[in-house]
C-alpha cells in the first residue's frame, strides 16, 4: 500500500530552514568569515598572543577543576536521589535544576556575595587562609554551579534503570560494596558519565555571566577567554574579538562532536543493557 | 517506586551508617552550594530595609529594564515556539535528506558561548559586519536596540522548544495524523485536534524553559545591546550596571525578581513533569539528537 504523505512539509521545513539560516547559520558564518578574512599570520599572532594563551589556560584549568568537582558531587547527588528515600528528596531533586533556571548574572552576584572576603563563606574561609572570590577558585565555583545539572541529569536515569539483579549476583559471589561499585556499577554508568562530563565541561568553557562577577578579571591570572573576547570588543579591536571568538567557536564544535559521539555510545550501551 | 519496596533485592550502599553519612554530606553541600545563593539574594536585597528595596524596584531605569525584558520575551518566545513546532513537525513527520544535519544545527546554540553568539551578531548587523553599512544607509537600527536583543535571545534559545517536542513526536509516530488526514481532515485541523493535545505539556515545558532563558540571558545580550541605561538595558544587564555602581542592594533587588522567576520556573517544571513532560530534558544523554537517528522505523514499528 502506498503511504499517505502528511501535509505541511513545504511550510514547516521552509519555516525551519529560514529560521535556522537567519538565526543560527548567518551569524556564525559571518563570524567565521570575519576571522578567516584576517589572514593566517594576523590570525595566528592574535590567537597565540601571551594574553590569549593565558586566558585559554585559565579557562581550561578552571573548567577541569569544576568538572572534577561535579563528577564526584554530581554522582553522589544522583545516587542519593535515586537510591535513598528521605524527607525533602523531591525538593532536592527539583533544586538540582536551579542553576539552569537562575539567570547567570544573578548566580554570579549571589556567589560573589557568598564568597567575597566579607561574605558568609568568604569571611570564614579567609580565617583559614583561603580566598575564593577574585581567584581561579572563584571561577571554578561559578563554573561548577552552572554546570552541575548536566552531570546529575545524565547519570540519574541510568542509575534508575540499573538492573538490581546485577548487584545481587555480584553480592552473592561475595563482592564487597566498594568492589561492586567499582567493577559493576561504575562501568555501567561510565557512558552516561562521560556524556555528562563533556556537556558540563563544554558549558564551563563558554560560561560568562556567572564568572565575570566572581573572577576578579585580572589579565593573565583570572581572565577567561569569553571575557577577553568581550574586552577586545570594548576596545573596538574587532579583528582580535573575531579571532578569539573563533577559538571559542571551534572548541564548541569539537566539544559538540565529542558529546554527540559519547551520547550515541551511551545510547547504544543502554539499549544493549 | 513503591512496588520495589515490597521485595527488596540486596543492593550496595544500603548500610545505615554509609547511607546516613552520604545523605548528610550531599544535603550539606547542596545547602551551601545551591540553597545559599538563593537565600543570599533575598538577604542582600532587603539588607537596607523595605524602603530601599521598594525604591530600587520602582526606579525609572529598573522599570524600563523590566519592561524591556518582558517585551523581549513576548516577541522571542512566541516566535521561537512557532519555530520549534514547525521544526518538530518537519523532522518527525517526514523523511528527507539532511534531517540529521538539521537536528545538529538546531542544537548548535546550546553548545556555543553566549559571548560568541553576541560577537557573531555584531559581524552581521554591526558597522563592521556584513549588513552594517547597508543598514546604516537606510537608517535601520538593529544592534544596540530592541531587534538586536530579540535576535540574540532567539539564538540562545533556538533549541529549547524543538528539543522537547522532537523526541516526543518521534516516539508518538505518524499513525494518528495519517489516520486524521486520510479521513479528510486538513493539515491545520490535524495539528490542532490530533497532534497538539498529545504534545501540549511538552510544548508548555519548552515554552517555560525558553522564557526563563530569554528573560535571564546575559552574555549574548550584553554584546548586542550596548548597555544604554534606561534604553537597552534588560534586567540582567541592569543588575550588572547597579552592581558595578556599588548599588549592591539595588542590584540584588532586581536580582530577587529574576530569582523569583527562576523558582516559579522550577515549580512549573515539576508540575509539568508530573504530566509526563520533559522526559527529553531530564534524560539529556538519551534524548538530544539520538531518537531521530534511530527512528522513524522504530517509531512506526512500535505503534503498530
Amino acid at each position: 500500500m502506498k503511504r499517505r504523505v502528511l501535509p505541511g512539509l513545504h511550510l514547516t521545513l521552509g519555516l525551519t530552514l529560514l529560521y535556522v539560516s537567519i538565526i543560527v547559520v548567518l551569524p556564525l558564518g559571518a563570524l567565521v568569515y570575519k576571522a578567516a578574512s584576517l589572514g593566517f599570520v594576523d590570525y595566528w599572532r592574535i590567537v597565540s598572543s601571551g594574553r590569549s594563551v593565558a586566558s585559554y589556560r585559565v579557562t581550561v584549568l578552571c573548567a577541569l577543576g569544576a568538572t572534577a568537582f561535579n563528577l564526584i558531587f554530581g554522582v553522589a547527588l544522583a545516587w542519593v536521589l535515586v537510591r535513598y528515600r528521605f524527607p525533602g528528596r523531591r525538593f532536592v531533586d527539583a533544586l538540582v535544576d536551579l542553576p539552569f533556571a537562575l539567570p547567570t548574572a544573578v548566580a554570579g552576584i549571589a556567589l560573589t556575595a557568598l564568597f567575597a572576603p566579607n561574605g558568609w563563606f568568604g569571611a570564614y574561609l579567609a580565617g583559614i587562609g583561603v580566598q575564593v572570590a577574585y581567584t581561579p577558585l572563584g571561577i571554578m565555583v561559578a563554573m561548577a554551579f552552572t554546570s552541575l545539572p548536566f552531570i546529575v541529569r545524565t547519570v540519574q536515569p541510568v542509575l534508575e534503570d540499573l538492573d538490581p539483579a546485577l548487584e545481587e549476583a555480584a553480592q552473592s559471589l561475595g563482592g564487597s560494596d566498594s568492589i561492586i561499585f567499582r567493577k559493576v556499577v561504575l562501568p555501567l554508568l561510565t557512558p552516561a558519565l562521560l556524556a555528562g562530563v563533556s556537556l558540563a565541561f563544554a558549558r564551563s568553557l563558554g560560561e560568562f555571566g556567572a564568572i565575570i562577577f566572581i573572577a576578579g578579571n585580572q589579565p593573565f591570572q583570572t581572565e577567561i577567554t569569553a571575557l577577553l573576547t568581550f574586552i577586545r570588543l570594548e576596545e573596538y579591536d574587532y579583528q582580535a574579538a573575531a579571532a578569539v571568538a573563533s577559538v571559542l567557536l571551534i572548541t564548541a564544535f569539537v566539544m559538540l562532536a565529542v558529546t554527540n559521539l559519547l551520547q550515541a555510545r551511551a545510547l547504544r550501551y543502554t539499549q544493549r543493557a | 517506586m513503591s512496588a520495589s519496596t515490597d521485595r527488596k533485592p540486596p543492593r550496595i550502599g544500603e548500610q545505615p551508617a554509609f547511607r546516613r553519612a552520604l545523605i548528610a554530606t550531599v544535603l550539606v553541600v547542596t545547602a551551601f552550594f545551591i540553597v545559599a545563593p538563593l537565600i543570599v539574594i533575598g538577604m542582600e536585597a532587603f539588607s537596607q530595609g523595605w524602603a530601599v528595596y521598594a525604591a530600587a524596584i520602582s526606579d525609572a531605569d529598573t522599570r524600563h529594564a523590566i519592561m524591556l525584558t518582558v517585551v523581549t520575551a513576548l516577541i522571542a518566545v512566541p516566535v521561537n515556539t512557532a519555530f520549534g513546532v514547525a521544526a518538530a513537525w518537519a523532522i518527525t513527520k517526514f523523511d528527507f535528506w539532511g534531517r540529521r544535519l538539521l537536528l545538529v544545527v538546531i542544537e548548535i546554540p546550546f553548545s556555543i558561548s553566549p559571548i560568541v553568539a553576541g560577537v557573531a551578531y555584531l559581524f552581521v548587523y554591526g558597522l563592521q559586519g556584513l549588513f552594517g553599512p547597508l543598514l546604516q544607509a537606510h537608517d535601520i537600527k538593529i544592534l544596540f536596540a530592541l531587534p538586536g536583543i530579540v535576535l540574540a535571545s532567539m539564538f540562545v534559545t533556538a533549541p529549547f522548544v524543538a528539543r522537547e517536542l522532537i523526541p516526543l513526536m518521534q516516539a508518538q509516530g505518524r499513525d494518528l495524523e495519517e489516520a486524521a488526514t486520510s479521513l479528510g481532515a486538513s493539515g491545520w485541523r490535524t495539528f490542532f485536534s490530533v497532534t497538539l493535545p498529545n504534545i501540549r505539556w511538552a510544548l508548555l515545558y519548552g515554552v517555560v524553559l525558553c522564557n526563563a532563558r530569554v528573560m535571564g540571558e546575559f552574555g549574548a545580550v550584553s554584546v548586542v545591546s550596548g548597555n544604554i541605561r534606561g534604553q537597552t538595558n534588560t534586567m540582567p544587564l541592569h543588575i550588572e550596571l547597579l552592581y558595578h555602581d556599588y548599588q549592591t542592594a539595588g542590584a540584588f533587588a532586581v536580582a530577587s525578581i529574576l530569582a523569583v522567576l527562576a523558582v516559579v520556573t522550577l515549580v512549573a517544571k515539576v508540575l509539568l513533569e508530573r504530566q509526563g513532560a520533559g522526559r527529553g530534558g531530564r534524560h539529556p544523554a538519551l534524548a538530544t539528537p539520538q531518537p531521530a537517528m534511530t527512528a522513524p522505523k522504530l517509531a512506526t514499528e512500535k505503534s503498530t
